[in-house]
């Protein structure tokens, strides 16, 4: 680890006037950042800590959506969100283990927008919209590449609002390794139309399986998918999965999934 | 009725109390006065020339006391290897140097290029940063059948990337192949003993610390054998003779067989605080430790087996290729040749059998013994290809195996490949496993399986270990350069309270516990009153440490011998309080009595009298009451067991669950049941993590692409079922003291091909044609063989 500064503001504006210095960069829960930082593989002069600001914390459940705080853990989440959206709650009570659950937080899934991580899935799966300290953006605007999102350089994320589907579920396919997802998919229906979210297999990061939608939204059952398949090209290979496996289990992930809600 | 005291009796760990409460001392742990900090810088490429390193920015920065490179190091000597192999043809193997910082070349990524010595840990990492290394990188060597097809040397002054080509037993060699050439059947398979990192939970430390006032050097080190590691880097890196160094290794968070071997940075950091006159300590990163500790296993073998359409074993052939990594760490040349040849007789009566092997050096982190060592190697193939015969030959594995067991009234058995297995009964062993592991309930479980869309396989298996490698003279002749034999000393302190002290080191094998229970039986005190050193040059007599499941077969006979020696002085002191013949005096349950009288002295008044000898033979006997024994074993301990795993298959995944497994395994006389258990248990799922998890994978560049817990997959608690593990089969060893035979490595070397067998079952009881996929069968290796 190189050494920096150390800010912990106690405001989203205060935060937000910090990460305009030269060299600043945003920590939550640091589950990403700090193993980063301890190989060296980052050097940002100054950290900004979001811990120290409650009105980031919290969730909110209204009929129609859950809202989280953007430094709202995943155990919280986990707990608050069990009866209102219990598979928002299920992804949350997957990631990770105990200590990675009570230290990383749903803004700082979603900012870093890791292949693997369950979050943007359920963002983009719901329609979800993120809400920032100058602006709203639609979960289908926010996920621009892997690591990549529409966040302005010092933009913080706020909040997250989930609406609540008519039935949703999601389906994780384990990494051995990392446990991070190899594949996930979260299947939402609402009353008009299903979305469907990819997480952990496509080289462009999160997307949505427009095909898989078009089809459960004319009917809602796994059979619908059948013969349904994503474009291998368009998946990641590595020591994990090859193309065709990971395509393989997308078709298998989401089918679970609808089985499942 | 168990016990609950002595040999035999589940007494409660009592290490425990310390690592579970946070008090453990780790080699991390130690800290000396004033210690400065040393970080490598490491190659990150596989395979270089060193054009240059310039040191001069970086010893300028803030905090640096100096800056090493290779150069540096000029007259010390290379690391050296403790095992020479003799080639099919005769000729000695070959032995290129192994420096502790590189010189001209770098062999693989992690390969450490210079040493900055600073004032705290970031100061000398910010200057292994402003060292400026201008490497001219040369092609990689990293397959092993390409190494040897030319190209690129990893070691151009041999001229060739062959370290040997080993021949077991050539003289069997002709008629090996003659009897697979005339055999009924043949069965042949090609498979892959998957490259893993120890990944012991404790990273690799090193604190060398010079005390100028004597010129005594005292490293601390995380050693499965300090001992091993005075005379290694004493004599022939540094030269420094024994009673000027201390090797301490307290404390040490798992071994595995990686903290067996003599490491570059433990004779960089004695070194330097020679030099620098400060202590210098160095702790692996984890990232580090991925890099730098020997991995283990990476075989690539085709075995043959020949058998008579009834399934009788006629002959086996092998060939296989080891790899041995850029150098020879300190065991590795022994781990592909006699650890693995000898054992491919396994538990079986096969009149024919002959090894080849060839080792190779690629650049790769050296590879040496891992938990099994050669062993695993051994049992993998031999027990793979009898599946694979059984089914072809339509015989039930089970009944294939019992066909060819070495039977009870044929011990001793001289095997075809240089081993003389003592006792053993390998019916009865399978007999358990059969009874505890419900065999014949398998059919119900699997139509219960299937009725959740879900293919159950039931696999079965054998093993043999040959544990505690001895005698040392025929080891000697084996080319082993060192002796394999073990060290007590037992320190009766004048209350009757006893002080064990041994050349074994324990890293998680309990002996803190176990030891005192075999003193406590024979001299009839507490086990409380008695504990064990270990772990320390300067308290324990010389000794080769831990590692091949030989601590309680060869450390124990040595207790026992001191103990012995303890035993028949304090008879000749009882005798002489009681004005009575030494030959008359009965010792029981820690009282002296003379036989045939109501005469006695207790324990404790004996040991008092020989450490305050106002009442003592002084000019027969000296005082005191302290013994030291030395044991060299007269051949190996044979432990044996039979294993059986069932799996469920996930065909739309590949993922493959363990449901059940089980162990019936013969351990000789058992010194302390729950810890066996927990010794099995944790081989077990060793042995479970390479069948199913971990890779250490290379890219043709010679990186590791598996070099953190984000991509090399560590087996965890929620991978395994509960598991069912049985000693009750008990053939006591025959040669030494106790009966005992190890059995620390059992559980890693019978368990992955029962796993593997479980899987190839269940995917042919669902029809598909697949009769091997490599370890590690992770989901996506499985879906592929299904669907490949």
């Amino acid at each position: 680890m190189y050494s920096f500064e150390f800010e912990r503001p106690t405001t989203i504006d205060d935060a937000v006037a910090a990460l305009s210095r030269s060299g600043a960069q945003v920590i939550a829960g640091g589950q990403t950042l700090i193993p980063t930082l301890k190989n060296r593989l980052a050097s940002p002069d100054v950290l900004v800590s979001l811990g120290a600001i409650s009105e980031l914390r919290g969730i909110s459940v209204s009929s129609g959506s859950v809202v989280v705080g953007a430094a709202t853990t995943h155990a919280e989440v986990a707990h608050s969100a069990a009866e209102a959206f219990p598979a928002l709650s299920g992804l949350a009570n997957n990631i990770g283990d105990p200590a990675v659950r009570n230290r990383g937080t749903v803004g700082g899934s979603i900012a870093n927008n890791d292949p693997s991580a369950c979050y943007p899935a359920a963002a983009l799966a719901t329609g979800a919209t993120i809400i920032t300290n100058s602006r709203r953006i639609a979960a289908d605007d926010f996920f621009l590449g892997i690591f990549e999102t529409a966040l302005d350089e010092d933009e913080l994320i706020t909040s997250v609002e989930f609406p609540i589907p008519a039935a949703a579920n999601y389906q994780k396919f384990e990494q051995p390794a990392s446990r991070f997802a190899l594949v996930g998919a979260f299947v939402s229906r609402f009353d008009t139309c299903v979305r469907v979210a990819i997480t952990g297999a496509a080289d462009s990061g999160v997307f949505r399986w427009s095909e898989a939608e078009k089809a459960l939204t004319a009917s809602f059952s796994p059979d619908s998918l059948a013969g349904l398949s994503v474009e291998a090209d368009d998946m990641i290979s590595d020591v994990h999965g090859s193309q065709a496996y990971r395509t393989n289990l997308v078709a298998v992930m989401t089918r679970r999934a609808v089985a499942a809600c | 009725m168990p016990r609950d005291q002595g040999i035999g009796a589940s007494s409660a760990r009592r290490e425990d109390v310390r690592f579970l409460t946070g008090n453990g001392r780790y080699t991390d742990d130690f800290n000396v006065h004033g210690q400065k900090y040393v970080h490598f810088l490491r190659s990150d490429v596989a395979h270089g020339r060193i054009r240059s390193v310039n040191t001069l920015a970086a010893a300028a920065m803030p905090g640096v006391i100096a800056v090493f490179t290779g150069e540096d190091l000029e007259g010390i000597g290379g690391l050296p290897c403790g095992w020479l192999v003799t080639d099919r043809h005769g000729e000695p193997m070959n032995e290129p140097g192994h420096p502790v910082l590189a010189v001209g070349k770098v062999r693989h990524v992690g390969d450490p290029i210079a040493a900055v010595v600073a004032d705290s840990v970031a100061e000398a990492s910010d200057a292994a940063e402003a060292i400026e290394v201008d490497i001219e990188e040369l092609p990689a060597v990293i397959n092993m059948a390409a190494a040897l097809e030319g190209g690129s040397l990893v070691h151009d002054e041999i001229g060739t990337n062959l370290c040997y080509d080993w021949g077991f037993v050539e003289d069997s060699r002709e008629a090996v192949d003659a009897a697979i050439a005339e055999a009924e059947h043949v069965t042949s398979l090609e498979l892959v003993n998957n490259r893993l990192v120890a990944n012991a939970m404790e990273p690799r430390v090193a604190l060398g610390d010079y005390n100028a006032s004597n010129d005594e050097s005292t490293l601390y080190t995380t050693s499965q054998n300090p001992h091993v590691i005075r005379l290694l880097m004493g004599a022939f890196v540094l030269q420094i003779p024994e009673h000027k160094l201390r090797v301490v290794a307290p404390d040490v968070g798992g071994g595995f067989g990686s903290k067996i071997f003599h490491y570059a940075e433990e004779a960089f950091c004695t070194l330097a605080s020679r030099r620098l006159r400060v202590p210098v300590k160095w702790t692996a990163s984890r990232s580090e430790a991925f890099v730098t500790d020997a991995h283990g296993r990476d075989h690539v073998t085709k075995i043959d087996l020949a058998l008579s359409k009834d399934g009788k074993f006629k002959a086996i052939r092998t060939s296989t290729l080891a790899n041995l990594g850029a150098y020879l760490s300190t065991f590795s040349t022994s781990v592909p040749t006699w650890l693995h040849g000898t054992l491919m007789a396994g538990n079986y009566t096969t009149p024919l059998v002959y090894v080849n092997v060839r080792a190779v050096f690629t650049n790769t982190v050296p590879v040496d013994a891992y938990r099994g060592a050669g062993r695993p190697e051994a049992t993998f193939q031999l027990e793979r290809v009898i599946d694979k015969a059984a089914r072809e030959l339509g015989i039930d594995p089970v009944e294939i195996r019992r066909r060819n067991f070495v039977q009870p009234d044929q011990f001793p058995y001289a095997t075809p490949v240089a081993l003389e297995y003592d006792t053993g009964n390998y019916p009865a062993t399978m007999d358990k496993l059969v009874e505890i592991a419900d065999l014949d309930g398998f059919a119900a479980r699997a139509e219960e399986s299937a009725s959740r869309g879900r293919l159950r396989g039931l696999g079965v298996n054998c093993y043999i270990e040959a544990c505690g490698i001895a005698p040392s003279n025929l080891v000697g002749q084996l080319g082993a350069r060192a002796g394999l034999y073990e060290s007590a000393t037992v320190r009766v302190n004048a209350t009757g309270s006893v002080t064990v002290m041994t050349g074994c080191h324990s890293h998680g094998q309990s002996h803190e516990t176990t030891f005192p229970q075999v003193v406590s039986d024979m001299l009839g005190i507490d086990e409380g009153q008695i504990n064990v050193l270990h772990g320390d040059t300067a308290n324990a007599p010389m000794g080769m440490g831990t590692y091949g499941s030989r601590s309680i077969a060869v450390g124990g006979s040595a207790i026992v011998r001191a103990t012995e020696k303890i035993v028949a002085k304090a008879k000749r002191i009882a005798a002489h309080l009681m004005e009575a013949s030494a030959d008359d005096i009965e010792f029981a349950d820690g009282v002296f009595s003379v036989a045939g009288t109501d005469k006695s002295v207790a324990w404790g008044d004996v040991c008092l009298t020989a450490y305050v000898p106002h009442n003592y033979p002084l000019d027969k006997l000296e005082p005191g009451l302290e013994e030291t024994a030395f044991y060299d074993p007269a051949n190996f301990t044979f432990p044996a067991g039979a294993y059986a795993c069932e799996v469920e298959v996930d065909t739309d995944t590949g993922a493959v669950e363990i449901c059940s497994f089980a162990a019936a395994d013969d351990f000789g006389n058992v010194i302390n049941p729950m810890i066996v258990d927990g010794q099995v248990h944790g081989g077990i799922a060793q042995g479970v993590g390479q069948a199913l998890r971990e890779h250490a994978i290379y890219d043709s560049n010679g990186q590791l692409l598996t070099g953190s817990y984000m991509d090399y997959a560590m087996p965890r608690a929620d991978d395994l079922p509960s598991l069912v593990v049985d000693h009750s089969c008990q053939t006591p060893c025959t040669h030494n003291p106790l009966g005992v035979k190890g059995c620390g490595e059992a559980g890693a070397i019978g368990s992955p091909p029962t796993v593997v067998n479980a899987v190839i079952d269940a995917l042919q009881r669902g029809g598909y044609d697949v009769d091997h996929i490599d370890m590690p069968l992770s989901p996506s290796r499985v879906w592929e063989a299904i669907n490949g």
